[in-house]
């Protein structure tokens, strides 16, 4: 109960810090927008009644919190879950790709870091290339994957799932190369005491010494991955998914529904990270971890 | 004592130079020693003085690079291959993520014994350890002393003659230690193992060792060679007995001989 509280507070002074500078900022950015209406329309409102004003239009330069509140419940709860314009339907298209991806990433991450760790001449050639993957902008590089993807006959979720591979596995590889060579050297010693061949090496030292890396490196890559299928969406024209909200939103100056679909992004990512760190969690326990 | 008995470890001529950056450092020089079955022979000197180096020479943890060395009569990596030693380490370095039976059962797995064999010897050394009942704890359920016993078990699990040891109860106080110095002799005569214990205690060394190697550093070699003359029963309160202090005293001074006390 007291880290309940300990936590409970500090999060919804912080939390309420934010509403109030978000209401402070969408009247100051609403209002040349609002009194250019006025003028138009030869009214003269007073304050009070101004300040509402800026905090109900239609389409804000910055929507108030509580316009986003209400455009989330209304798409999330109250339109049929498989409408396009549900954001439950949206968030689900962008998380299956994200956790394709996801998935791809991390097997992939962890091949790399293997191959690194066990072999001299990729631990010398590799890891440049993989840092130079990284530097070079995501935006760039997606519709390339999808245009040749499509040319080999592969269209739908998989190319999208391939540049949330592309940002995902980066993390999982730095994170499980240091993971693999986290072992002191007395394990390594017992180990050679043994005469323990280095596949016996790796799954009993290697491999369950990396675990606290991999899931360390996994919440990262989460993140990374909703990021990576998100920004999937934006080049390649998708239908349906966050990312074509998203753009959608800003083709229509929809800003409350860009607002709203943030808002969901940002869900799905905290629900991600939050189910990676439980497994993680889980996992520590079924270990031995000693419990915190 | 020694002349019957087959040599454990013979080194001759022993020497290991390692080259750090600050040029060529002699860990050790012209070792000549030889181990007879069922001898506890302690190392002792400062820091600096190999002991720890010359039982990782005879683990094959390091090669020597002069002289030869032979375990059971091969060299120290066929022995190492044979698994003909158990290694017990300063700090206990059990797997966290195993409970003490699966930490002893860790070389058990590496030879491919099977589960059942596994089970028996698990039983056994825990049992010689003193520690029947802690098989389902994970490591950090135990006190320091229990971890490093758990450490000694896995050493006896697979049944090797030699049991080296690298200072392993530096790291603890010192009731814990007396207890685990009286518990090491009682298994030393129960199994009639032959072991090498590195320490930088006298009492330690007197109070456990049929033979004391003095060692004095830069560069590492054997300055003096230390019979005991003490019985093989052995209680705590031997150490107030003047034959327990005068090898006490010699070992002092080898020491002192070999400018172990020289800055």
């Amino acid at each position: 109960m007291d880290t309940f509280r300990d936590k409970l507070i500090p999060v919804t002074s912080i939390l309420a810090g934010v509403v109030v500078l978000w209401y402070v900022f969408a009247v100051i950015l609403n209002s040349p927008f609002q009194r250019d209406l006025d003028t138009r329309a030869n009214e003269t409102p007073g304050t009070v009644e101004f300040i509402g004003k800026t905090l109900a239009q239609p389409k804000p330069t910055l929507p108030a919190p509580h316009q986003v509140a209400v455009n989330f419940f209304e798409n999330t709860f109250l339109r049929p879950i498989n409408s396009n314009r549900s954001l439950v339907y949206n968030a689900w298209v962008t998380l299956s790709s994200t956790l394709l991806g996801f998935a791809f990433g991390t097997a992939l991450g962890i091949v790399i870091a293997v191959g690194i760790v066990h072999v001299a001449t990729l631990d010398r050639s590799l890891m440049p290339w993989i840092i130079a993957s990284q530097t070079i902008p995501i935006l760039a590089v997606a519709p390339m994957i999808i245009v040749v993807l499509a040319a080999v006959g592969i269209t739908g979720l998989v190319p999208k799932a391939m540049i949330s591979t592309y940002l995902s596995f980066f993390p999982v590889t730095v994170g499980m190369v240091k993971g693999l060579r986290s072992p002191e050297i007395m394990h390594l010693d017992l180990m050679h005491t043994y005469n323990a061949s280095a596949s016996q090496t790796f799954w009993k030292l290697r491999v369950p010494a990396s675990v606290p890396f991999l899931f360390t490196s996994m919440k990262v890559a989460v993140a990374a991955s909703l990021v990576g299928a998100i920004v999937g969406e934006l080049p390649t024209g998708a239908v349906a998914g966050i990312g074509a909200k998203l753009l959608a939103g800003a083709y229509y100056s929809q800003s409350i529904d860009i607002w709203s679909a943030l808002v969901a992004g940002s869900i799905v990512a905290a629900l991600l990270v939050m189910v990676v760190g439980i497994a993680g969690r889980i996992v520590d326990r079924a270990m031995g971890g000693r419990p915190a | 004592m020694t002349g019957t008995s087959p040599a454990v470890v013979a080194a001759s001529k022993l020497g290991l130079t390692f080259q750090t950056n600050d040029g060529p450092v002699q860990a050790l020089s012209n070792v000549d020693l030889t181990i007879g079955k069922g001898e506890f022979v302690s190392f002792i000197g400062p820091s600096g003085c190999g002991k720890t180096t010359l039982l990782r020479v005879i683990a094959d943890l390091e090669k020597p690079t002069s002289g030869t060395i032979s375990v059971n009569g091969m060299t120290a990596e066929q022995a190492r291959e044979k698994r003909a030693y158990g290694y017990v380490f300063q700090a206990a370095a059990l797997f966290p993520w195993r409970t003490i039976e699966r930490n002893v059962a860790l070389p058990l797995e590496i030879m491919g014994l099977s589960r059942a064999e596994q089970a028996e010897r698990i039983k056994r050394t825990l049992d010689l350890v003193n520690l029947s009942g802690f098989e389902k704890k994970y490591p950090w359920q135990l006190s320091g002393g229990m971890q490093q016993r758990a450490s000694i078990a896995r050493a006896l699990a697979f049944d090797a003659d030699l049991l080296l040891m690298d200072e392993p109860f530096g790291a603890l106080d010192e009731i814990v230690r007396d207890h685990l110095n009286e518990q090491l002799l009682q298994l030393w005569a129960r199994t009639n193992k032959t072991i090498c214990f590195v320490t930088h205690s006298i009492p330690e060394a007197v109070y456990l060792s049929t033979r004391i190697v003095v060692m004095s550093p830069r560069p590492g070699r054997v300055s003096d060679i230390i019979e005991s003359t003490l019985p093989k029963e052995r209680p705590l309160d031997i150490r107030e007995t003047p034959e327990f202090l005068a090898i006490a005293a010699r070992v002092r001074d080898g020491l002192r001989a070999g400018h172990s006390y020289d800055d």
